[in-house]
């Protein structure tokens, strides 16, 4: 080591290629879900338009006033939609992964689903806001019962022990609870089966930019804090014992970073319905694929997540044309195969 | 890497202060260790003297710890002077890990602990900056780089938001250097074997520069060979910086030769502190571990020996250790000592 030369050392962090990486993803899964539907569009006239529409830009995309209005106002909203939800439930999840130090976790490990479930099926049961238009129950609903069941489970897990454990089994018993509240409304009105059922396995149906400005603020919340703890929770993976012999708080640090994960589900879930599978695998591809370190994996989670969604709400909506698959049923179809070759070829030991 | 060591443990003898032998001896005059131990009037008169000008480094006095209803810790007084070595031996769950966790401050306590400075549980930052841990069994992340572990040990420094300083990663290159793992920075902490992973526990506890070490069985799962060599590494870690250690270890021969004192902790209770050759008698071992042992004195220290077969012919043993003093030396048929 000369006097002169900067020391260096390898340490986990973002490379400017899995940076790159995931930007471009999110780019491409962009410009498809804009450029691709029952009308497609060519991708290089959709970046044109995008630009005209930024104030002081003055581009002629050459797309007739119909294309240009389906991409702008049909398609636009709910790719950012999707970039949105995927973004939120993939950050959740690997929040929850490097809190909880399990790879089983998600962001419906402590009740969320079966909270925000049980308050969609009593307000679609209950018919709230039936013809109000402008006021639609089931996302806030849903989202109070997603807030509940992870405040239940909170208070119940602390006070069995305290210890990570007893989280989760309060989370599996009040997930039960409300599972089984949930059934027991939906056999008393089996005429909203359909809706329901709908809506568990999730859409990321908008009609403007309503669900989109409803989401960004809990994401932007969710994200600042989740990524403001990612190196709290590399310290936490070393457990809690030597985590706290190293100075921090392992359970103030894992409160606040469920909570923040928890409240960004909720939102996610109350306005997309409960779309499974990409809090776990796009964590956990990631991980494989760039390394598991909370630094690399909580960035890229919310890049790839975003990215992820996009593309399976474009499967979800094209495949079928003019019918339009759950989007809960793409991710898990694309996403497993997808997850299983990762999983069978890298070489990382990441749990 | 042993010879140079080996020959750094010569000054080590010479740290040990003078005078110190005779004062140091809290022997126990209880009958056993049963449950029925009557309070010893002996601990107030382990006053060191070693430390009468500077205060010390680690103070407990009248330390309890109750774990789900049981008193796993009761009235233990402890000192441990600055840069001094002090090895905590004891048989099974007679309290040694819980009492390096009370001193780390992981769990809660009745009576006073002052460690560097710091009285109490909370400062837990502040702690961690002159306190370095090294447990028994450290969770070892998945995946996690050599770099990356070492560097933990910055936290307490740098704080659990920022990134790492270029001091940090100074302080890293020079521990992994220093304790011969730069070939190892790239590789993950999983892929080392037991010897090479506990020197990269012992290189995080480092590099938060702590004034005092506290090591949990740090030779447990290792050979012979690592066992000396990790000992060896302490101890000329501490000699050039001036590091206190307090370690818990079960093998008593390595107990006797690389600490200053040593302390039987029994039940819960510390019964006797001590230099290593008056406090691993064969009473001792009788009455605190249940075990028959020779001590063999030799140059560096006394050795103990398990003796075999010998339980059940000399009965005499086990009870009659009870109730004797164990203090005066060179009486013990046992004893063999060198001419």
């Amino acid at each position: 080591m000369g006097a002169g030369t900067e020391p260096s050392l390898h340490s986990a962090g973002l490379t400017p290629v899995a940076v790159v990486a995931a930007v471009a993803a999110v780019v491409i899964a962009a410009g498809a879900g804009l450029a691709v539907g029952p009308v497609n569009i060519a991708v290089h006239r959709v970046g044109l338009q995008l630009l005209d529409a930024l104030p002081a830009v003055s581009l002629d995309s050459g797309l007739s006033s119909t294309h240009a209005a389906i991409v702008e106002q049909i398609r636009l909203p709910r790719v950012a939609l999707g970039l949105l939800v995927g973004a939120t439930l993939s950050m959740s999840g690997a929040a929850y992964q490097g809190a909880f130090r399990n790879p089983l976790a998600d962001p419906y490990l402590l009740g969320i689903a079966a909270g925000a479930g049980l308050g969609a099926t009593v307000a679609i049961t209950s018919n709230l806001g039936d013809g109000a238009g402008a006021f639609d129950p089931v996302p806030m609903a849903a989202f109070a019962g997603a807030l509940v069941s992870v405040s239940v489970s909170y208070l119940v897990g602390h006070i069995g022990g305290r210890s990570v454990a007893s989280l989760i089994l309060a989370g599996i018993a009040v997930a039960s609870f409300l599972t089984a509240c949930q059934t027991y409304v939906l056999q008393a009105n089996s005429d909203a089966f359909r809706q329901i059922f709908s809506w568990i396995l999730g859409r990321i149906a908008t009609s403007g930019w309503s669900e989109p400005a409803l989401l960004l603020p809990y994401f932007a919340v969710t994200a600042t804090v989740v990524l403001r703890y990612r190196r709290a929770l590399d310290v936490l993976s070393v457990g809690d014992e030597e985590a706290a012999a190293l100075g921090i708080a392992p359970r103030r640090v894992r409160l606040i970073v469920v909570l923040a994960a928890s409240l960004g589900a909720a939102a996610a879930v109350s306005v997309s319905g409960l779309i499974g599978f990409v809090g776990i695998i796009v964590p956990h591809a990631v991980r494989l694929v760039f390394g598991a370190s909370n630094r690399v994996v909580l960035p890229l989670s919310i890049l790839f997540g975003a990215a992820f969604m996009t593309l399976a709400d474009l499967a979800a909506r094209t495949v079928l044309t003019p019918a339009e698959l759950p989007i809960g049923v793409v991710t898990a179809f694309l996403g497993a195969p997808f997850f299983a070759l990762v999983l069978r070829t890298s070489r990382r030991e990441i749990w | 890497m042993t010879i140079e060591a080996a020959g750094s443990a010569a000054p080590a003898v010479a740290v040990e202060p003078a005078g110190s032998a005779a004062s140091q001896l809290q022997s126990l005059p209880v009958p056993c260790a049963g449950p029925s131990v009557p309070s010893s009037p002996a601990a107030p008169a382990s006053k060191t003297t070693r430390s009468a000008s500077a205060p010390p480094e680690i103070r407990l006095r009248g330390v309890g710890v109750n774990l789900d209803g049981a008193d796993v810790l009761r009235g233990v007084d402890f000192e441990a002077a600055a840069g001094e070595w002090i090895n905590i031996v004891g048989a099974n769950g007679a309290g040694k890990t819980t009492l390096l966790r009370a001193l780390l401050g992981l769990v809660s306590y009745s009576g006073d602990i002052t460690v560097a400075g710091l009285q109490g549980r909370r400062h837990r930052r502040r702690r961690a900056r002159k306190l370095a841990y090294v447990p028994q069994a450290p969770v070892v992340p998945p995946g996690m780089h050599v770099s990356d572990y070492v560097l933990l040990g910055r936290v307490p420094h740098r704080g659990v938001f920022a990134g790492e300083t270029p001091e940090d990663v100074g302080v890293v290159i020079e521990t992994l250097a220093r304790l011969d793992l730069s070939d190892f920075a790239g590789r993950t902490v999983q892929s080392l074997s037991g010897g090479e992973r506990q020197r990269v526990v012992i290189a995080r506890a480092l590099a938060q520069q702590a004034d005092v070490l506290l090591l949990d069985e740090p030779t447990t799962a290792l050979d012979l060979g690592h066992q000396q060599e990790v000992l060896e590494l302490v101890q000329t870690l501490r000699l050039e910086r001036g590091l206190t250690v307090v370690a818990t270890l079960h093998d008593l021969t390595l107990a006797a030769r690389y600490g200053d004192r040593v302390a039987i902790i029994s039940d819960g209770s510390v019964v006797a502190t001590g230099p290593p050759a008056e406090v691993l008698t064969t009473d001792n071992i009788a009455a605190h571990f249940g075990a028959t042992v020779r001590i063999i004195d030799d140059l560096e220290g006394p050795v103990i020996v398990p003796t075999a077969g010998l339980r059940s012919e000399q009965p005499e043993h086990r009870r009659p250790a009870a109730g004797r003093l164990e203090s005066h030396s060179g009486g013990n048929h046992e004893q063999k000592r060198k001419p």
